[in-house]
């Protein structure tokens, strides 16, 4: 039932299953290391692709989480938000049963849903036929169908939805559960984003578009967000989610408070299906609109977990941003791209830097942007280069753009009872 | 009932719906005793086809509830080709 007041929302578990690791521990220490996830990829043969490298999630069984008859009849996207999800919700201690099943909803994002089940339709549907077409690729692939699973493997049967806003769509997914709970919609939301798009047709796409770096020779050195020799994105894959959940329903079970979430900034640059605005001033409104709705200043922000892609556009673009909307606090913070650590995983992105942030804010520690040698002409901000580095985390943003022109901020907050 | 057709299907009942070989016998019904759903039993008429080369109208496959039905319209269908 909604309500006029507003709630506090705070972040009371976290799952992630990352190319750096594939727990919320490990993905923890890895990015405090500066664990590098980038390799040649295997998941096909990539040898006449323009780009032959990515960050691959390594070792992840999902019979951990799900039968292995129910995991056959699920894309790898939706595998990976059940199980970040399970993690999640066995991290904030959270038991769902009938009494409250209704209060917990899913909003997890997408950027493309299940292209490798489309991929492979597509191929036995031109060698066989229409009739040999799986019965199970719809359902498998709708970009929706990892809300939908989710619910279905942990009970939540509250709001449900799916974001699909390419790069932002995680963190749409975080902001508009943030939405729900604060609106009073929802007690709990399983909210963030996942990604499985390490497909031989996703990669010439994208390598059509010149989006993504050829550094084939030298993978380990091929993501460096800021830096003058970057040449392109890199490919990641997989999902982070977090529990939102009501400030007094958390206290109330005695849950675990990693932080608080507190403003939700999205705007669009309504410019061109790609590229951002040169001055980058839809990012701008963006994170301007995330404070605005938190009643922060711009001198109350300590961190910025950037997009960061590592793409020639974006890290100027983006920098200019921070730049516009926080003035002269910009040079007295700390901005980072995790994305030089895992790649960029699309839609899973903000899910998985979310989690970062909620981390940093936990632990008063910001991940490195690693790779940065020489920063690129006008990238003149503190990016954290190569080594993590204790920080008082009072207040942090995430930032998310997409092809599309969406632009999210989300901001967070170090929870202090008032 | 043709031994050699039971022993192929039951190959592929095994892997479709992860069931345990010594659970598929000719009585076993697909969806009381293997929780098959709609899609599934789809999904595995279709491996019959393939598996076979046969084609299975939809008003035969309908009709197939247990495993030894299965085994009977794929016998047919075989010997009709």
């Amino acid at each position: 039932m909604a309500n006029s007041s507003l709630h506090r929302v705070v972040i009371t578990g976290l799952g992630a299953i990352t190319p750096i690791g594939n727990t919320l521990e490990e993905y923890w220490e890895g990015l405090m290391a500066g664990r590098n996830g980038i390799d040649l990829i295997t998941a096909f043969d990539a040898s006449e692709h323009a780009c032959r490298i990515g960050g691959e999630v390594k070792g992840f069984d999902p019979y951990e989480f799900i039968s292995k008859k129910e995991a056959k009849r699920m894309d790898r996207f939706s595998q990976f938000a059940v199980a970040a999800s399970k993690q999640a919700i066995a991290d904030a201690g959270l038991e769902i049963n009938d009494s409250n099943a209704p209060d917990i909803g899913v909003m997890i994002g997408t950027g493309v849903g299940g292209l490798k089940v489309l991929e492979d339709q597509q191929t036995i549907y031109l060698d066989k036929g229409p009739s040999r077409c799986s019965p199970f690729m719809i359902p498998m692939m709708i970009g929706n169908m990892a809300a939908g699973l989710t619910a279905i493997h942990t009970g939540a049967q509250g709001p449900n939805s799916c974001t699909v806003t390419a790069c932002a769509a995680g963190s749409n997914a975080v902001g508009e559960g943030f939405r729900l709970v604060q609106r009073g919609y929802a007690k709990v939301m399983i909210s963030g984003g996942t990604e499985a798009a390490i497909t031989p047709l996703s990669y010439a796409g994208f390598a059509s578009a010149r989006a993504l770096s050829r550094r084939n020779d030298d993978p380990k050195h091929a993501c460096r967000p800021f830096d003058k020799d970057r040449d392109g994105f890199v490919m990641g894959e997989g999902a982070g989610i977090l529990i939102l959940e009501e400030l007094d329903h958390a206290i109330a079970r005695g849950a675990k408070i990693y932080g608080e979430i507190v403003g939700y900034g999205m705007t669009c640059d309504a410019y061109h299906m790609t590229a951002p605005t040169p001055e980058g001033t839809g990012a701008t409104r963006a994170i301007e609109l995330a404070l605005k709705d938190a009643g922060l200043a711009p001198n109350e922000v300590n961190y910025v977990n950037a997009h960061g892609t590592s793409t020639p556009a974006n890290d100027i673009t983006e920098t200019k941003a921070i730049k516009r909307a926080l003035g002269d606090q910009a040079y007295k913070i700390l901005v980072s791209s995790t994305k030089s650590m895992t790649g960029h995983l699309l839609g899973g992105s903000g899910g998985i830097e979310a989690v970062a942030t909620a981390m940093a804010i936990a632990n008063d520690r910001v991940p490195p942007t690693i790779n940065l040698e020489t920063p690129q002409e006008g990238c003149d901000l503190d990016y954290v280069p190569n080594e993590s580095r204790a920080h008082k985390v009072e207040v942090a943003l995430s930032n998310s753009f997409g092809f599309g022109g969406h632009n999210v901020t989300l901001a967070f907050k170090k929870y202090r009872p008032e | 009932m043709n031994q050699e057709i039971f022993e192929k299907i039951k190959g592929i009942i095994v892997e479709q719906l992860d069931v345990d070989a010594d659970s598929v016998a000719p009585e076993s019904n697909f969806i009381t005793d293997f929780d098959a759903d709609s899609l599934d039993t789809v999904e595995l008429i279709m491996a019959f086809e393939e598996e076979f080369d046969i084609d299975i109208p939809d008003e035969e496959a309908e009709k197939i509830t247990t495993v030894g039905e299965a085994v009977e319209v794929i016998d047919s269908s075989t010997k009709a080709s």
